[in-house]
């Protein structure tokens, strides 16, 4: 107020000198913002390239696998077992099931080992001294299962010779990729002499040789096999989690959002439920694992370790943080949208669902797709609900038991063998990293998408 | 508000001495399409309107015209019902159209509403293309039986709206790639589309350059011949070249209504004429 009398008299130099005079100041200011920004922003580029090249750096290796490729003989001499059964004119379906397990069973207890010890000779230059636990520990401890079900696939098998390929081991493929120190003394090497001169044998006569690393992505989790293990089982619980993340989380949390926000009478209650939505988006998720322990397993008795409830307890997270996006781009619509709409005569519902729904559509949409990716890399609430227990399976179903990526890396990182925690668990983050990478950049494609066409 | 009253009915004396003009550019020989009585609006403890009354005629255009924040919007959402989606809002008082209380609990917004069309402010078609906008109020409203109806009533209303020849190419184009003076004239198709009987139209040039309005101008005075047409402007001229009644409203109450050339050359009002000499407002 006092401010009017003195501007009306200044001169108009005075005036350009006083505003001139601030100008530097709100300049540098800007700068200094704009360096900040700037700074931090380097920081965080910053962080997350030396995340990136720490990942990559151990798991790009884990993405090469050594294979082994033996002539294996099925020996009737280490083979000594019954013929197959062959089913009977009038056996029942049970019968014949209990006496081709029957078969299977004397067929597993058989010492493979051997065999695979015959093949690995059967590789080796002639008259090479190794002994048979040496020889072993070339190939990968899953070898002899691999070779006993191609039998019982085809027990015609016995007496002949095949090709098969199976891994090496995850020590023999670290000496391959020079992850061992060569100078190393005996004592302290994993291989013994003998063994590590008969994989240099097989690296040079083709025996073993070098391929992108299938058993990954499509084995399962291994308990005593490093070099075998794989993300198949928890890659696809993460996948029927996600799915019933999608399939819940997201009808339900938009239309409770568009119920809220568009419909419900602004009341102490609806405050109330907002309030609480928004408490609910910052409880830690290892109280909704807690929750869902208490809830879907010891109250409804549903499975311990399946997706079904890893997915119901994941939604209940993912809930909040859709109602709370959803409700927000909502609030964002132009009143004079809601106008128009009204104007014409649309009722309340034609409204949001012909208009108001979808402009923002694509803020709704990269909102869900962020929250399920954040659902997918969780892991505190799945440990609670056991799916952190070992499966060698892949589910067929989301009431089977499985484990989940995120708990895969921890799980590996837990391990003792150094196999496993190394190249296992940066290869296996890279996987759930390009899974979000791939999710986020579908939520920017879809965004742009949806805008351009509004 | 007595002294209000005997202002109303003083205004509907001049009503009715203007009903013997012959002239056919004066409103009051139609007969009375909307009738407001003793119309008030609270915005939660605020009163914006007091006992508005006034007669609205049909197939004419009315003018509001009147300082801002007199409530002249506010009356006019008052007549299509808009107030019921502003919260807080409580509209007392009758308004009946065709003798029909539109506040009456039992008479549907929606259906109201198609009858009552609505053209705004600043131009807000629809984020869909330009067919689509015009499309909309008959789909939803259930008035065209196929799509041969529908593309008939897309074009007659695009016609009437003076927009057709600018735009036929390009139908299917967003609609709010138009330019400001189109994107309004494919609001009031839109409203057309629906065939509604009245039309109220909240300062539908302010946002217009002169050509643009000018050309909303005419086409008003050509829409008048079949719809009932309420318009807020903050125009004199505007009021004066497209109007045949004119209501001055000041801080909420209406002081003066009447034929708009007797509005503009002797109103009864000081502060009527206070507004139209510019020394108000
Ligand atoms: N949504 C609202 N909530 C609260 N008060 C409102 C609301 N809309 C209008 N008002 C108030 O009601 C009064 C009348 O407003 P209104 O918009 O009807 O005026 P107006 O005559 O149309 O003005 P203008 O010419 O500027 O558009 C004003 O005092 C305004 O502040
Ligand atoms: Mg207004």
């Amino acid at each position: 107020m006092t401010d009017t009398p003195r501007v009306a008299t200044l001169t108009s130099a005075e005036r350009t000198r006083l505003i001139h005079s601030g100008l530097r100041r709100r300049h540098l200011s800007e700068q200094v913002f704009k360096g900040l920004g700037l700074a931090a922003i380097i920081l965080a580029l910053g962080f997350v390239a030396l995340l990136f090249a720490d990942v990559l750096r151990k798991g790009v290796p884990a993405f090469v696998q050594s294979n082994l490729h033996l002539a294996v003989t099925y020996d009737p001499a280490i083979i000594a077992v019954e013929p197959a059964p062959i089913r009977e004119a009038g056996q029942s379906d049970a019968d014949f099931r209990a006496v081709s397990l029957k078969w299977q069973r004397d067929v597993a207890l058989l010492n493979w080992n051997k065999v695979v010890e015959a093949s690995l000779r059967a590789a080796a230059p002639v008259g090479f001294e190794i002994d048979s636990k040496q020889i072993l520990t070339t190939a990968e401890t899953d070898a002899r299962h691999r070779i006993r079900e191609l039998f019982v696939a085809d027990p015609t098998l016995l007496g002949k010779t095949v090709e098969v390929e199976v891994l090496a081991s995850a020590n023999a493929a670290n000496w391959i990729k020079g992850n061992i120190d060569r100078s190393l003394p005996d004592t302290q090497q994993q291989l013994s002499a003998p063994a590590r001169a008969l994989i240099d044998q097989f690296t040079a006569n083709g025996t073993i040789s070098s391929g992108f690393a299938w058993s990954i992505l499509g084995n399962v989790d291994s308990r005593a096999a490093p070099a075998a293990a794989g993300l198949a089982g928890a890659f696809v619980g993460s996948l029927f989690m996600m799915l019933i993340v999608v399939v819940l989380a997201v009808p339900i949390g938009v239309a409770s959002a568009i119920y809220l926000e568009e419909f419900a009478p602004k009341s102490r209650l609806t405050d109330f439920i907002e309030v609480n939505i928004n408490n609910l988006a910052a409880v830690p998720s290892i109280v909704f694992g807690l929750l869902g322990a208490a809830v879907f397993i010891n109250y409804f008795h549903l499975p311990l370790s399946a997706p079904i409830v890893g997915g119901l307890v994941l939604t209940l997270m993912t809930l909040p943080t859709i109602i709370i996006a959803t409700r927000g781009a909502l609030l964002g619509v132009s009143p004079a949208l809601r106008q128009a709409a009204l104007g014409m005569g649309a009722s309340k519902t034609q409204m949001v669902f012909h208009h108001v729904l979808p402009v923002t559509l694509p803020s709704i949409l990269t909102a869900t797709i962020l929250g399920v990716a954040h659902a997918l890399g969780e892991t505190a609430p799945l440990l609670l609900i056991g799916m952190k227990a070992f499966v060698a399976s892949v589910p067929a179903t989301p009431f089977d038991q499985a484990t989940a990526l995120p708990v895969q890396i921890y799980l590996w990182q837990g391990n003792e063998n150094r196999n496993f925690f190394e190249p296992r668990t940066a290869a296996a983050i890279m996987v759930l990293l390009a899974l979000m990478i791939t999710l986020n950049g579908f939520a920017i494609y879809l965004r742009s998408r949806l805008e351009k066409r509004a | 508000m007595d002294m209000l009253a005997g202002k109303v009915k003083r205004t509907e004396a001049t009503i009715n001495t203007m009903a013997t003009r012959p002239d056919a550019h004066t409103a009051p020989d139609r007969p009375i399409r909307i009738n407001a009585e003793d119309v008030t609006v609270h915005y939660g403890a605020k009163q914006a309107l007091f006992g508005i009354s006034i007669e609205i005629p049909d197939r004419a255009v009315t003018s509001f015209i009147g300082p801002s924040g007199c409530g002249k919007s506010t009356f006019l959402r008052c007549i299509n019902r808009m107030n019921d989606t502003i919260e807080g809002a409580k509209v007392g008082g009758t308004i009946t159209l065709d003798g029909e209380n539109i506040y009456d609990p039992s008479l549907d917004v929606v259906e109201l509403r198609a009858r009552i069309g609505m053209v705004f402010q600043k131009p807000n078609p629809f984020p869909k293309s330009i067919y689509e906008n015009v499309a909309y109020g008959p789909k939803i409203h259930g008035l065209a039986r196929n799509k041969a109806d529908l593309d008939e009533i897309v074009i007659s209303s695009l016609k009437k709206a003076g927009l057709f020849e600018e735009v036929k190419d390009r139908l299917n184009e967003p609609g709010t790639g138009l330019s400001g003076g189109q994107q309004q004239r494919l609001c009031i198709a839109r409203a057309i589309a629906v065939g509604p009987e009245v039309i109220l139209m909240d300062e539908p040039c302010s946002a217009l350059d002169p050509i643009a309005t000018a050309i909303i101008e005419e086409l008003i005075d050509e829409l008048r011949e079949n719809y009932t047409i309420v318009i807020v402007t903050h125009s004199m001229q505007q009021a004066a070249r497209v109007s045949q009644k004119t209501a001055f409203f000041h801080l909420g109450k209406l002081i003066e209504v009447g034929p708009t050339s007797d509005i503009f050359t002797n109103p009864v009002h000081k502060q009527t004429q206070d507004y139209i000499m510019g020394r108000i407002g």
